[in-house]
């Protein structure tokens, strides 16, 4: 209960910020923030909650936004109704893409490499053929109405990525106090156990994928209709993936709200490192990279972590 | 459809390139079979060594393959430290953690590359950049050909010193029991440095062998992992002869896919071929099912 | 209740289980003994499906399972616990206990309930909100025990579920054991604590090697000479029974 007064609240309280503020830049690294926290939630459902690592999630972002982009450029469809769809088909490369790693067994680094594997295939695919713009890419047509899905100040982004997190949130808070969020944790903590009590293993993680594939995809959705622009390279290259799993392991695997605590550390570690060094190409990435190594090493529980163990001495 | 006139020429390149895949491949091959590291950072490592290679020779006019000399040793010397104070450190013995501190260094190595040195892609140039050897009508580069011996005699005498030396055996010993090793008295931590000291000098005579023919950017090392690990999976974890054997098929498959798709369609044989192995035949050509 | 029927399998040319033929009894408790490295747990994993024999079948309340995928057979109602304990290890005892309780329960609130009566039945009431990790080896296997239980089994295949514990332990596991036949779940235990084979199983089946080589009242096979021979050697038997009539000679 407490968890849910307290999502409902920031979400609320992020909801009246255009109210008092107008600057675009804040606005602006708000809605990357919140962005950053939905890949981030996508992932988290799949490896923290559910422990299967995933190095190729751009398969289901870039799939999310090319279906969106392709059904706007080609056939005109509006692009709010592209929404539904393109998580649909991000869904579905996720049960694609599970089914074939989770029937064959494919666990840990395997797995991992499997699906980086399948997201180079994707964004070979998207470079070569036609229908996806090629290397070119896509560029949505600009329209300036919210019933296209376009804004024309930052606000409307800004509730249209809110509601997409709250719904992430929702989700991971369900999965915490949920017949199927027990059955998740316990096939990441013992697949074996699990299954002798009962838990169809194969069921559990295949629905997982096709969740996280279904929110990454809306991620993609999200980010044509913001920028307005998609190639192959940002849709399915390593950039999202490692955006996508930077966040969860720096704010807390397996939890609620560490995807949006790494989201928002990360963010305001670029900011830091902006201002102190300038536009330098590639040093806020290094930084991240320094980051992760030392999550890794000597806080696997990740900032959260921190707070729950401080929580717990008190 | 395709004239042996076109398709020989794309077969020996394919085994030229495929020899330094196997070198590559070889240094992912220890590591693993060692560490029981999937080394995600192979790549970028591979792409600073290249670095370093056309450094030597952009500012001291080093020729490659004398800069053999100082890459392997150099290389050796970064792979000891980054096993000992890096990796070793993160590993806790977890396998998701190894992944992602390998991931993490791939971001730093990658991207100081692109903070020090910019995006743009560079070559060099030697006398022999463009000249070509005749093999049996087939007019193939120099620098390929010399890559492709260079690489099997690099082979030759990592495989005679991993089956030779009392390190090689140490080695050995601590691939297949770690825990026996240990309580033999051999040092573990200093095989695992030393390995990964090794497989990191593979990288760098690799890279000797290879910008003369190729080039390098910040982003060459993301197209060299996944090929690395197709030809490690390929050939069986673990396995020497399959790394070997799998670089070469692995270098044939580019070629003539590329003949066959145009080059950046025929990539994705590699890819599929990894897929599938993972799926269908997990323990490669030579590899045991556990 | 349980059937096995011949059932056999192989590892890389090593027979671990060999034409094995076994039938268990609804409302028993009974159990498998025998050396180490004898295919007790190998049999364990045929029947409850994460092994599949290369010969022979397993049929469960009438039904054919051989091959069956573990959760389906724990679904039908035969829950096993494993020698080697794996917990949950993050997870708290009650979140683990509720595994088991969620098969048959959906809402949350109601398998951490029953987890709760669970754990009480097995002594670990007092420790339902500490880390499984931080839990010992008894306090483990009680938690091992406490999931199979909470699946609410018809047949429950406990693996070792004594090994480890002292003497004091292992009788204080012994009448919860008892009690939960009692409630109506019919027990086969792999053992190799005597002194509980003794009290608690009715009927006994001997493995060696992978075979078949004695079964019935524990009192009786623990005499069999082919018994003594298995767990003490060749000649054993022989050597215990004229060492014997020498002490009272």
């Amino acid at each position: 209960m407490k968890t849910l007064c307290a999502i409902l609240v920031l979400c609320g309280a992020v909801a009246l910020l255009p109210a008092f503020v107008s600057s675009g830049v804040v606005l602006n690294l708000v809605i990357m923030t919140l962005y950053a926290t939905l890949l981030g939630q996508a992932w988290n459902i799949l490896a923290g909650f559910g422990g299967q690592y995933s190095f190729g999630h751009a398969a289901f972002f870039g799939t999310g936004a090319y279906a969106s982009a392709a059904l706007q450029v080609h056939f005109g469809v509006n692009a709010w109704l592209c929404l539904p769809f393109a998580i649909a088909c991000g869904a579905a490369t996720g049960a694609l893409v599970g089914a074939l790693s989770f029937r064959y067994g494919l666990r840990g680094s395997y797995f991992a490499l499997v699906t980086l594997a399948f997201a180079e295939v994707f964004r070979i695919l998207a470079n070569s053929v036609k229908f996806t713009g090629g290397g070119v890419g896509l560029l949505v047509p600009l329209k300036s109405s919210a019933l296209d899905f376009q804004f024309q100040g930052k606000a409307g982004f800004l509730y249209v990525i809110l509601v997409l997190t709250l719904a992430g949130f929702l989700l991971s808070w369900w999965l915490e106090r949920s017949r199927y969020g027990a059955w998740l944790t316990a096939v990441r903590d013992n697949e074996d156990s699990a299954a002798a009590l009962g838990v169809d293993v194969f069921r559990v993680k295949l629905q997982a994928i096709v969740i996280s594939a279904g929110l990454m995809a809306a991620g993609g959705a999200f980010y044509v209709q913001y920028f307005h622009y998609i190639d192959p390279h940002i849709a399915y290259g390593p950039a999202v993936s490692v955006e996508a799993l930077l966040g969860p392991i720096v704010g807390g695997l397996g939890t609620v709200f560490g995807p949006l605590l790494g989201a928002a550390a990360l963010k305001l570690l670029g900011e830091l490192t902006r201002n102190l060094m300038g536009d330098a190409p590639g040093v806020s990435l290094m930084i991240y990279g320094a980051v992760l190594i030392a999550m890794v090493t000597f806080l696997p529980r990740g900032i959260g972590g921190l707070f729950r163990r401080f929580a717990r001495a008190a | 459809m395709l004239e042996l006139s076109i398709l020989f020429p794309s077969l020996l390149n394919g085994l030229t390139t495929g020899a330094v895949y196997a070198l590559i491949a070889l240094g992912l091959t220890l590591i693993y079979g060692v560490l029981h590291i999937i080394n995600f950072a192979h790549g970028a490592l591979l792409m600073i060594a290249l670095y370093g290679v056309f450094f030597l020779n952009a500012k001291l006019g080093l020729d490659p393959y004398a800069a053999l000399p100082i890459m392997v040793p150099g290389m050796f010397a970064l792979g000891y430290a980054l096993q000992r104070f890096v990796i070793g450190r993160a590993s806790h013995g977890k396998d998701e953690n190894i992944l992602l501190a390998t991931l993490g260094l791939t971001l730093i190595l990658e991207n100081f590359a692109l903070y020090a040195w910019r995006s743009d892609t560079r070559t060099i140039e030697t006398p022999y950049t463009f000249s070509t050897v005749d093999i049996a009508g087939a007019m193939i580069s120099t620098p390929k050909v010399v890559a492709f011996f260079g690489a099997l005699a690099a082979t030759a005498i990592l495989l005679a010193f991993i089956t030779r030396s009392d390190l090689g055996r140490a080695i050995r010993a601590v691939a297949r029991e770690r825990r026996g090793a240990k309580l033999v008295g051999i040092d573990v931590e200093h095989v695992f440095a030393m390995s990964f000291g090794i497989g990191l000098a593979c990288l760098g005579a690799a890279a000797c062998f290879l910008l003369p023919a190729y080039y390098v950017n910040p982003q060459v090392g993301n197209g060299f992992v996944l090929i690395a690990f197709t030809i490690v999976v390929l050939g069986g974890m673990g396995s020497f002869a399959g790394a070997l054997l799998g670089g070469f098929i692995i270098g044939v498959v580019e070629s003539v896919g590329g003949l066959w798709l145009g080059e950046s369609l025929g990539q994705i044989g590699i890819f599929v071929i990894f897929i599938a192995i993972l799926l269908f035949r997990p323990q490669g050509i030579f590899g045991a099912r556990t | 209740m349980l059937e096995a029927r011949h059932v056999s399998i192989s590892f890389g040319g090593l027979k671990a289980v060999d034409d094995v033929t076994l039938a268990v009894r609804a409302g028993s408790i009974t159990s498998l003994i025998g050396p180490n490295g004898a295919g007790k747990s190998t049999l364990f994993g045929i029947l409850s499906g994460f092994l599949e024999p290369d010969a022979g079948s397993v049929s469960f309340l009438g039904q054919e399972v051989t091959g069956l995928a573990p959760h389906r057979i724990c679904r039908l109602g035969m829950t096993r616990t494993f020698q080697i304990v794996q917990p949950f290890a993050g997870q708290t005892v009650r979140e683990n206990i509720a595994v088991g309780s969620h098969l048959h329960r959906a809402q949350r609130k109601v398998a951490l309930a029953h987890a709760e009566s669970v754990a009480l039945r097995v002594g670990l009431a007092g420790r339902l909100d500490k880390p499984a990790r931080d839990l010992t080896i008894a306090g483990r296997k009680r938690l091992e025990l406490a999931r199979a239980l909470a699946t609410e089994p018809k047949l429950l295949l406990l693996d070792e579920v004594l090994a480890g514990l002292n003497p004091q332990e292992v009788s204080e596991m012994s009448p919860v054991i008892r009690s939960i036949r009692d409630g109506g779940v019919t027990v086969l235990m792999i053992e190799h604590v005597m002194q509980a084979v003794m009290n608690l199983s009715e009927h006994t089946w001997v493995l060696n090697n992978g075979q078949l080589i004695a079964e019935g009242k524990p009192a009786e096979v623990t005499r069999d000479p082919r018994v003594i021979e298995a767990y003490l050697g060749r000649g054993a038997a022989e050597r215990l029974r004229t060492s014997g009539n020498e002490a009272h000679a």
